[in-house]
C-alpha cells in the first residue's frame, strides 16, 4: 500500500477512536484523495458562532509534500474575512508550503494550527490584495508559488 | 584603434593585416582561429577580457579547498565545516570571525547543534575559564559527539518496543535514521523525504523532518538516506555547487541547459567594470555556450554594455502582452535582482535565492512594516503617479523606438536566415568543386564569408539598440556613418553568397568573396563596435 494511503488511514482510525479536539468535526473522508473537516473558533473571537469547511487534498507524496488545504466556498460554507484568507478560500500559512511544512505534521495539527489563526486575528480583513489574486489564482492552492509570513 | 577612423574606404589592408587572415597562399585553416577567437597570445585589447573555464570537478575542488580551511582551523569534521560555509553563504572571512566569538551560537543557527534548554555545558566551559578556544573546542566535541550520536541512530535499536514512524506508520520497518537531535524516522521516509527536497525543491539545505526542528543533514548523511540513488545524490551535489557558484561574484554558472560548468572571470565581476567592458564568455564545455559574464543575456551583445543591453531588450518586450503580464505579475528582489513570480500568498516576500524579506507593494525591507497588518500605505500615491508617467513617456517615444526596434529585429532575423545559408552553402560549396577545379580547402572561402556575415549582423543589431540612446550629436553621426558603412559592408557580401555559381565565373567569385570576407573584420573593427560603448 501506498505510503499516503497508510498513513491517511492511521489518522483515520486515531480520529475514529480518539474523537477530535473541540471545535474540529469530520465531515467526509470516503477515500485517500479528498477529505472534508469543519472548524468552528470557540471562544470570544471575531469569529464566533460561524463554522467553516476545510478541503483536504493529498497526493501519494503525502505526507512528505503537504496536502492542498483550503477553505470551501460554496452555498453554504464561505470562507473567513481574515488578512490570511483569500475569499476564494486559499489560505496562506507556512505551515501549507515547503519550507513550513513537516511530514510529521498530519490533518488534525492543521485543523489546530488554522483554528488558532482564526482565533489571534484582530481584524475582519481579507488579504490587501484579495481582488487580484482571486482573478488569476490556480484552482488549487498548491499551484500557487509563494511565500508566507 | 582610435587610428582606426582614419581610414578609408579604399585601403584593403593596414598594418592589421597580420592579425586579419589572409587565405591566398596556403588557404590553412588555423589562419579562422586568429581572426575568429580571441587567443590569448595576440595583443590584449581593452575589451578582450580574461576568464577562465571550470568544470564541476574543478569547482569542487575550490569548496574542498574551503572546507578543508575551516576543518582545519575550526577542529571540525569536513562536513561540519561544509555546513557552517553554507550557512554562512561561503563568506570564510566572516564565519572565522562569528566562530571565534561565538562557536556555539554560530553552530546552532548553522542547524548543527540544538539550541541547549538549560544552557548546560557550554556555559559551564566559559565559566571554568573565559578564553575562546575551550569554548571552541567544546563545539567541536559537541559536532564529533552529535556525529556519534547520528552512527549510533543508524544501527537499528534492539532494546525498545517494536518502532513505528511517525511519518509512514508502519512497524515493520527495522531501519531507522536521526540527526543528532535524536527525531528517528525510518530510512524509507528520509529517502523519500530527502529525494524530494532535492528533485522538487532543488534544496540544498536539508532540515530534519520534525516540525520546527532546524537541524540540518550532513552531505554523508544526505548520501546514507538517499542509498543507491547515485543520480539524485549527485544532483544534491551539484545543488551545493550551484549554491558557492552563486555565492562567489567571481563565478557564474553557464546558462545553457543542463550544462554544469561555470566560468570564473574577476574582471567582469564589478559592476564598476560593466560600464567599461562587456565581458563575454565561454564556459568551454560547447562553443555555442557563449553568454555574458555581467548579465544574464545568452549571446555576444557587443558594443552595447550591459546596462544598456537589459535596458533595451525590456523595453522591446514592455511593448508585447507578454511583458505587461510580468510587469504586472513580478518583479526583482530589491537585493539580489532575481526575478521573482508572486501567483499567490500576501504580501510579505522571502526570496527563495537571497532570503531578503520585503514588502511585495512598496518593495522595501519587511523589518520596517513591523506587525502592520500586511497593509502598506507607502505605496499609492507613488507608484500610480510613475506609472502614469512611464506611460505617457514611452507613447511619445514609442514611434522613434519603433524605428530602431525594427532594424534591431531585421537583423536578428537576417542573421537567424544566414544560419539557414550555412545548410545550403555546404551544398554550393560540394557544387562549386564539382564544376570548378579547386579543392574542399579552396572552396571554405564560403563558409568563412558566411561566419562573417553572422557576426557583424550580430554586431549591428544591437548598435541599433545604441543609436536608440545615443544622444544626438557628432559623435552619434560618426557612429551612424560606421554603422552605414558595416551596413553596406554586410549586405555587399550577402549578395554574394547568396547569388549563383557557373564555372567561368567561380574563380571571380572566390576572388570577391575572399576580398569582401576580408575586408569585413577591418571595417568591423573600424567602426570601434567591438569596443566603443556609452560614455
Amino acid at each position: 500500500m501506498a505510503v499516503s494511503s497508510r498513513r491517511l488511514q492511521k489518522e483515520l482510525r486515531e480520529i475514529k477512536e480518539n474523537g477530535t479536539p473541540v471545535g474540529i468535526t469530520l465531515l467526509q473522508a470516503d477515500d485517500f484523495a479528498t477529505w472534508f473537516l469543519s472548524i468552528e473558533v470557540l471562544g470570544e473571537t471575531l469569529y464566533a458562532g460561524e463554522v467553516f469547511a476545510l478541503k483536504f487534498r493529498f497526493d501519494p507524496q503525502y505526507p512528505i509534500s503537504a496536502p492542498a488545504v483550503q477553505f470551501v466556498v460554496d452555498d453554504y460554507y464561505k470562507a473567513p474575512v481574515h488578512p490570511h484568507v483569500y475569499s476564494n478560500g486559499h489560505i496562506c500559512a507556512s505551515i501549507l508550503g515547503s519550507e513550513g511544512w513537516s511530514p510529521v505534521l498530519g490533518v488534525i495539527s492543521i485543523c489546530i494550527t488554522l483554528q488558532s489563526m482564526l482565533a489571534s486575528c484582530k481584524e475582519r480583513k481579507p488579504p490587501p490584495d484579495n481582488d487580484g489574486y482571486v482573478q488569476r489564482a490556480p484552482e488549487n492552492p498548491k499551484k500557487a508559488s509563494a511565500t508566507y509570513p | 584603434m582610435s587610428s582606426d577612423y582614419e581610414l578609408s574606404d579604399n585601403e584593403y589592408y593596414d598594418e592589421e593585416d597580420d592579425e586579419v587572415m589572409y587565405v591566398d597562399d596556403d588557404g590553412s585553416a588555423s589562419e579562422m582561429d586568429v581572426d575568429f577567437r580571441i587567443s590569448p597570445a595576440s595583443k590584449s585589447k581593452s575589451y578582450e577580457i580574461d576568464y577562465e573555464s571550470l568544470t564541476q570537478a574543478q569547482v569542487e575542488k575550490l569548496i574542498g579547498q574551503d572546507v578543508e580551511d575551516i576543518s582545519g582551523i575550526f577542529g571540525v569534521e569536513p562536513d561540519t565545516a561544509s555546513l557552517l560555509l553554507r550557512n554562512f553563504n561561503w563568506n570564510k572571512e566572516k564565519l572565522i570571525e562569528k566562530y571565534m566569538d561565538n562557536a556555539t551560537s554560530v553552530s546552532i543557527a548553522a542547524g548543527l547543534a540544538l539550541p541547549e534548554k538549560p544552557e548546560a555545558s557550554s556555559s559551564r566551559f566559559e565559566a571554568s575559564s573565559g578564553s575562546r578556544r575551550p569554548t571552541r573546542r567544546s563545539t567541536a566535541e559537541q559536532a564529533k559527539s552529535g556525529k556519534a550520536k547520528i552512527l549510533e541512530r543508524l544501527t537499528p535499536p534492539a532494546d525498545e518496543q517494536p518502532f513505528v514512524c511517525p511519518i509512514c506508520f508502519d512497524d515493520t520497518q527495522t531501519k531507522t535514521m536521526a540527526l543528532a537531535c535524536g527525531h528517528k524516522f525510518c530510512t524509507e521516509c528520509w529517502s523519500a523525504y530527502t529525494t524530494s527536497k532535492i528533485r522538487t525543491e532543488g534544496e540544498h539545505w536539508i532540515t530534519c523532518m520534525a516540525e520546527d526542528c532546524k537541524l540540518v543533514a550532513t552531505d554523508e548523511f544526505v548520501k546514507k538516506a538517499l542509498g543507491s540513488d547515485t543520480s539524485a545524490f549527485a544532483r544534491y551535489q551539484e545543488l551545493v555547487v550551484r549554491h558557492f557558484v552563486s555565492c562567489n561574484k567571481n563565478l557564474k554558472y553557464c546558462p545553457y541547459p543542463s550544462c554544469t560548468h561555470t566560468v570564473s572571470c574577476p574582471s567582469g565581476a564589478s559592476k564598476s567594470a560593466l560600464t567599461t567592458i562587456v565581458p563575454i564568455v565561454g564556459c568551454g564545455a560547447n562553443t555555442a555556450h557563449k553568454f555574458c559574464f555581467g548579465c544574464n543575456i545568452d549571446a555576444d551583445h557587443r558594443p552595447v554594455v550591459c546596462g544598456v543591453a537589459k535596458m533595451w531588450l525590456q523595453k522591446c518586450q514592455d511593448d508585447s502582452e507578454t511583458a505587461n503580464w510580468i510587469k504586472s505579475n513580478t518583479k526583482e528582489c530589491s537585493k539580489c535582482q532575481s526575478t521573482i513570480e508572486k501567483n499567490g500568498g500576501c504580501n510579505h516576500m522571502t526570496c527563495k535565492k537571497c532570503k531578503y524579506e520585503f514588502c511585495w507593494v512598496c518593495m522595501g525591507p519587511w523589518s520596517e512594516h513591523g506587525t502592520a497588518w500586511y497593509s502598506c500605505n507607502r505605496y499609492d500615491e507613488k507608484a500610480s503617479i510613475d506609472a502614469r508617467d512611464a506611460q505617457s513617456r514611452s507613447r511619445a517615444s514609442l514611434e522613434r523606438y519603433l524605428h530602431y526596434y525594427n532594424r534591431w529585429a531585421n537583423h536578428e532575423q537576417s542573421a537567424k536566415l544566414s544560419m539557414e545559408l550555412y545548410s545550403r552553402t555546404e551544398r554550393k560549396m560540394e557544387e562549386m568543386q564539382i564544376t570548378s577545379d579547386m579543392t574542399w580547402i579552396e572552396v571554405q572561402f564560403m563558409k568563412k564569408a558566411v561566419d562573417e556575415v553572422f557576426k557583424c549582423r550580430m554586431t549591428l543589431k544591437w548598435t541599433y539598440a545604441m543609436a536608440y540612446y545615443l544622444e544626438k550629436n557628432n559623435q552619434k553621426e560618426l557612429f551612424e556613418d560606421n554603422q552605414r558603412d558595416l551596413e553596406r559592408a554586410v549586405e555587399e557580401l550577402s549578395e554574394l553568397i547568396e547569388s549563383s555559381i557557373d564555372p567561368e565565373s567561380a574563380l571571380a567569385l572566390r576572388q570577391k568573396v575572399t576580398d569582401k570576407t576580408v575586408r569585413l573584420p577591418v571595417v568591423w573593427q573600424s567602426t570601434g563596435f567591438d569596443h566603443l560603448h556609452l560614455s
